[in-house]
């Protein structure tokens, strides 16, 4: 299907599945489905799918940070996911979904990285956060961010032995969230400004805004595409990500 | 002693026994193996006479003899342009099998350029990669304007309905014109863009929902009321 | 050593429980879930489609491509992303396992590509990937003489079992692995690797005891894929 179709619809103030431009398709998160890993979820937004899971290490902390432990980030765009999808390292597309979920993690100080010290300056934990495309049908962004912090939110601490980790074995003491920030993703097409767009309209898309919200207050951001927005639009899309905001954060309570 | 194993309309998945004997004769998406005829797709049985044949009802577009499909020209070639019709091979159209006399040495690209779409009738395939296509008929040709949908091709009988019943209701309400290419490429225009995004959605629907009970009245209904 | 009883108290003979689902992926041509035990497979077949670049086509048939990958989270001690020699063998087993029982001289210079992707592990992860891979295929309306079916068998001890969990692959004493997939008709053998020591009275048995296991898991497959239909031909 072109892109000029879709841009029609727009122009008619009308999107191909019939939501309306402020609309995200029906979202669902489940928690724990791989039992191996310190926490996991998957999430899925209209048909687009990614598992998330966080293993947890011990390393060294850095020098600038020796009461601080980190997180590492990863993204694995799988051509199971999708046809347009190579085999490969990950590629830039993977990379920037990886470090704008990193970036609202972060910035956020979602998890406290005092909290993931083990002995200052020797010893603190690493979450390493790996997400995985599953079906891509656009917006693997929001997705990808979503999961990841329900995955988070149910980890639970592996089990540490003389300072090193007994794979396989789990504690009871949960990760604790200081901040839930979620995340969302828009694409402008003429005049329309679409939130949670499917691969039709990224496709169609000049420009993708990112951005990462908790109890009004923005964290994160990152903006792609080859066109600009106006200041205007950018309001719009962030007075819509605050107002939406609990609407995601019951998604993420009521997983299981 | 022949014997049907199976019935019609039964689904079968590839290795399973559909015949014994040598009075049935494997038609497509079986095979035979000594006295034995097998599936050799996930589908439904069909016996027309001694032919027993299995529908395969999902995967990609496999071209028949006799389909119209439409497609894009990508590539122009001697005497010939090439066509993808949504399979792994191109499609050939025959500078022989167009309406417009064609002087030898002519440009090809000054009738059918490449990216241009054309509603087409598949002539011949030969061992599904071999695929020849023609524009000498009712309806083939170029096609201008509208808007092209792309289904997944085994919920193209769905959309056309027994006897071409839903694609002539959604015709009838939404006032377009519409070809409902085997390959799963529909071609739309109305006289307005509402019409034709009515149209759009109706068949996306139909999609969607190909497998519930109950669709016609559903679609009816859809048509009378919007979605 | 005598192993006398199987943690989860299994007989010697039996699997784990076994499920599948059929069409887990939409944007793939065939996808299907197969899960045994708390091992977990999904797959993706998509094609025949273009193959490129054009020096890998092969003129007499379509290649079949093979990919086999464990999620870093599906083990206990993460797995860095990416491939490693193990699922670079996995990978080429796998697809030696499904090429016999493709018609694959019907798409000349095409590829058809197979993703497994592990989301979780217990151990029988790579016959747990052609069982999911085989209805993947079928679903996405590739021509098949046959289903592959696969199961892990071996000796643990000094008795013969089928599938293997974690905990028997790496007993103490001596474990010998042997992933067998079969065909479902002719029951041949399409994969078989074996990491151990055993006679060959016993690798037989072995065998045999795969054979039994294949069947079972060749129905389910069954069931899986017949249920895309169930409501189409209705509708």
């Amino acid at each position: 299907m072109d892109n000029e179709y879709i841009i029609s619809l727009v122009d008619q103030g009308k999107r191909l599945d019939g939501r309306k431009f402020d609309q995200h398709r029906e979202i669902s998160v489940e928690i724990n489905i791989s039992k191996n890993s310190e926490g996991s979820a998957r999430c899925k937004i209209g048909d687009t799918e990614v598992l998330v899971g966080v293993k947890m290490d011990v390393g060294t902390p850095y020098p600038d940070s020796p009461d601080e432990g980190s997180i590492v980030v990863t993204t694995e765009l799988s051509p199971i996911a999708s046809p347009d999808f190579e085999l490969g390292p990950p590629g830039v597309d993977a990379v920037e979904i990886a470090r704008i979920v990193d970036r609202g993690i972060r910035e956020s100080k979602a998890v406290d990285f005092k909290k993931l010290c083990i002995i200052p300056g020797e010893k603190c934990w690493i979450f390493f956060i790996d997400i995985y495309s599953i079906n891509d049908d656009g917006n693997l962004i929001d997705a990808s961010a979503l999961g990841t912090l329900a995955a988070l939110k149910n980890t639970r601490f592996a089990k540490l032995e003389n300072d090193k980790v007994v794979f396989g074995d789990f504690t009871d003491k949960k990760v604790e969230l200081e901040k839930t920030p979620v995340t969302f993703t828009f694409v402008k097409i003429k005049s329309g400004i679409l939130l949670d767009p499917h691969t039709r309209e990224e496709k169609a898309a000049e420009a993708r805004l990112s951005v990462a919200v908790h109890n009004g207050k923005i964290y994160a951001m990152q903006k792609g595409g080859d066109k600009g927005f106006t200041e205007s639009e950018i309001e719009v899309m962030l007075d819509l990500a605050i107002k939406k905001e609990k609407d995601l954060k019951k998604i993420i309570e009521k997983a299981k | 002693m022949s014997k049907l194993i199976i019935e019609e309309r039964n689904v079968v998945v590839p290795g399973e026994k559909l015949a014994t004997g040598m009075e049935y004769l494997p038609g497509n998406g079986t095979f035979r193996e000594g006295e034995e005829i097998y599936s050799c797709q996930l589908g439904l049985v069909n016996v027309s006479g001694r032919f027993i044949k299995v529908i395969p009802l999902t995967g990609k577009y496999g071209p028949r003899e006799g389909d119209i499909v439409i497609g894009k020209i990508s590539d122009v070639s001697f005497g010939m342009w090439l066509v993808d019709v949504g399979c792994a091979y191109s499609a050939c159209l025959n500078v022989r099998e167009v309406p417009e006399f064609i002087d030898k040495g002519a440009d090809l690209s000054n009738y059918y350029d490449f990216n241009e779409v054309i509603i087409a009738q598949v002539i011949k395939v030969v061992r599904s990669k071999d695929i020849n296509l023609t524009l000498k008929g009712q309806g083939l040709r170029k096609i201008k304007g509208g808007k092209i949908i792309e289904v997944t091709s085994s919920k193209v009988p769905r959309i056309i309905g027994k006897q071409g019943s839903m694609i002539s209701m959604i015709k009838e309400h939404t006032k377009c014109n519409i070809v409902v290419g085997q390959n799963g490429k529909i071609w739309i225009k109305g006289e307005s863009v509402e019409d034709e995004i009515k149209a759009t959605e109706v068949i996306l629907k139909i999609e969607h929902e190909s497998h519930t009970h109950g669709l016609t009245d559903a679609i009816k209904k859809a048509l009378e009321e919007g979605i | 050593m005598v192993y006398s009883k199987r943690e989860d108290g299994r007989k010697f003979d039996e699997l784990r429980e076994i499920s599948a689902k059929v069409g887990v992926i939409k944007r793939a041509d065939g996808s299907a879930m197969f899960q045994i035990g708390d091992t977990i497979a999904i797959a993706a077949a998509y094609g025949p489609r273009e193959l490129h670049p054009k020096f890998l086509q092969n003129p007499e048939r379509a290649v079949l491509r093979c990919n086999y990958d464990m999620a870093s989270f599906s083990v206990t001690e993460r797995k860095k992303p990416g491939p490693s020699r193990r699922s670079v063998e996995i990978s080429l087993v796998t697809e030696k396992a499904l090429a016999s029982v493709i018609d694959l001289e019907l798409f000349p210079n095409t590829v058809i590509d197979v993703f497994i992707q592990i989301i979780q592990a217990n151990a029988g992860t790579r016959c747990a990937g052609i069982s999911a891979a085989a209805m993947a295929l079928a679903h996405a309306g590739i021509p098949m003489r046959d289903m592959v079916a696969a199961v892990s068998v071996g000796k643990v001890g000094d008795k013969i079992v089928i599938d293997l969990d974690k905990h028997e692959e790496d007993f103490e004493e001596g474990a010998t692995d042997i992933p067998v997939a079969l065909t479902a008709r002719n029951k041949e053998i399409t994969l078989l690797q074996l990491d151990g020591e055993v006679t060959k009275d016993e690798l037989m048995q072995a065998i045999k005891l795969a054979r039994k296991g294949c069947e079972e898991i060749h129905n389910v497959q069954t069931q899986a894929l017949k249920e895309v239909y169930r409501e189409d031909k209705d509708g």
